[in-house]
């Protein structure tokens, strides 16, 4: 899985039904010292995160459906947790 | 999922016969900021998307989905039209 910190969230009407009632939310990856990494994704949030958390995010289409409670949705990306601490081996990143 | 922007479209007359009648869209992924992110791409549509819009798609073998039960032969499509998006100062 991949940590995250949610950035944002998108509102679209139109589109597929499984996404109904879900909600998108925008995450940029992020290293576990919490620097940002790559480009931000899009994922359907199934723990209520809320902008600025710490987030796990799975990034694989049967584990995003699964976690989306529908099964067969056109999803790549989902939020399954919310991170408390991060902890290397040599120091923790408790930071929000 | 990642956001992005339809820039064009994409007309095969001859190509694999499962593609017949789905949209090709050229699309410009995007980050939260709107800035572009990695390469173009062509995506299969399935929401009646248009250039100009700003999308959300999905890549793998879920793309092919919205045309079940045919297999089209897809690793990115087009799920969502974007009405807006905020991102918070963080």
């Amino acid at each position: 899985m991949t940590l995250g910190r949610v950035v944002g969230q998108v509102v679209s009407t139109q589109k597929r039904p499984q996404f109904a009632g879900a909600t998108l939310l925008l995450v940029q990856p992020v290293h576990p010292d919490g620097t940002p990494r790559g480009a931000t994704l899009l994922a359907v949030d199934s723990v209520g995160a809320g902008v600025g958390e710490r987030v796990l995010v799975v990034i694989e289409g049967r584990a995003a459906s699964e976690a989306l409670g529908r099964r067969a949705a056109p999803v790549d990306a989902a939020i399954i947790g919310i991170v408390d601490t991060v902890t290397l081996s040599d120091q923790t990143s408790g930071a929000a | 999922m990642q956001m992005a922007r339809v820039i064009g479209d994409v007309v095969a007359s001859r190509k694999d016969s499962l593609l017949t009648a789905v949209p090709l869209l050229l699309i410009q992924p995007i980050g939260a900021d709107g800035q572009s992110v990695g390469h173009a791409l062509v995506a299969v549509d399935s929401v009646g998307a248009g250039a100009g819009e700003t999308v959300f798609f999905v890549r793998g073998k879920e793309a092919s989905f919205p045309f079940h039960p045919v297999d089209v032969p897809t690793d990115a499509g087009i799920v969502g039209i974007v009405d807006h998006w905020h991102v918070a100062a963080v």
